[in-house]
């Protein structure tokens, strides 16, 4: 075995697990009842899914100029996801898109709630 | 449209790190490193961030290795975790229930509640729906919780991400009064 057929391994192997977390992802949007808990799906997930991909590319392929254009794929993930995330919450939530039975607490209702009732009184 | 305020000055010292962030993808970008290539980068980074008016983001121009090092970490290690975490979640039968809590920050910088922010949408079951900037709080909803002691290991779980942010990055008196008020609330 040589030190490419190592490489090779770990590229391959990188690959798999990186597809077995794209599809646990695409799985969770489609049974989590809700719109903020299929979030959770479409973000975690598929991030490190995506950084597994990526590293498979970079052992395959080492060479400086690709491996810089992963590092800028990975870190634009990693900055944009979770403002996405965000902003589709915000709107979830304020459109009352989420299910007031599946929620243990609302801490955030309880303020609003209360601003409401200041504004009413 | 009205005037814009003033924009507040803020020192090159304190811009650089974003600065050389955008040269870097510049010279990414173009996939060889070259003085032209860094020349170029530098002049558009210069524009970019003077032509396009955003807030400035201020920097503390301090930077903790070691905590950056322990941030980073954990930082990895909660990706893997709470990747895991879903995924099995994905493929468990039953719907999990859900929480929103807020989370008061102990911080004041619009950075490090960002940074905060982006790293709790990351680690385990958490995702923020909303912010309040003005009282520094924080409201994330949190996957699978079913139990009071559920909440509070998520609550903690922040507040130590948030704490290490502010060990890294922010000011000499955050991490003091950090130092003196261990646990809020």
């Amino acid at each position: 075995m040589t030190g490419r057929d190592v490489l090779d391994a770990l590229a391959a192997i990188c690959l798999l697990l990186g597809a077995v977390l794209a599809v646990s992802g695409a799985l969770g949007i489609v049974r989590f009842p809700d719109v903020l808990s299929k979030l959770h799906a479409a973000t975690k997930p598929q991030v490190l899914g995506l950084m597994l991909m990526l590293a498979a590319v970079g052992l395959r392929i080492p060479s400086w100029g690709t491996i810089s254009t992963l590092v800028l794929i990975a870190a634009f993930q990693v900055l944009t996801l979770p403002v996405a995330a965000h902003m589709i919450g915000r709107a979830a939530y304020r459109t009352r898109q989420l299910k007031p039975e599946r929620l243990y607490r609302d801490e955030l209702a309880e303020v609003v709630e209360r601003a409401s009732d200041d504004q009413a009184s | 449209m009205s005037a814009r305020p003033p924009r507040p000055h803020v020192a090159l010292r304190h811009q650089a790190p974003l600065l050389v962030w955008l040269v870097l993808v510049w010279v990414f970008l173009w996939e060889t490193l070259s003085l032209g290539n860094i020349i170029a980068g530098s002049v558009l980074a210069l524009v970019v961030t003077r032509v396009f008016y955003l807030p400035p983001v201020e920097l503390s121009g301090r930077f903790n290795i070691y905590w950056a090092g322990v941030f980073l970490v954990h930082f990895v290690t909660d990706l893997f975790r709470s990747s895991w975490q879903v995924a099995k979640q994905a493929f468990t039968p039953g719907v999990p229930r859900n929480a929103v809590i807020a989370l008061d920050l102990r911080t004041s910088s619009d950075l490090i509640m960002t940074m905060t922010g982006h790293a709790l949408t990351l680690i385990p079951g958490s995702l923020i729906v909303e912010v309040d900037r003005a009282n520094t709080t924080l409201y994330v909803h949190v996957l699978d919780v079913d139990s009071d002691e559920d909440l509070e290991s998520a609550r903690h779980r922040i507040y130590q991400d948030e704490e290490r942010l502010i060990r890294t990055i922010g000011t000499r008196e955050e991490g003091a009064r950090l130092d003196a008020r261990k646990e809020p609330r």
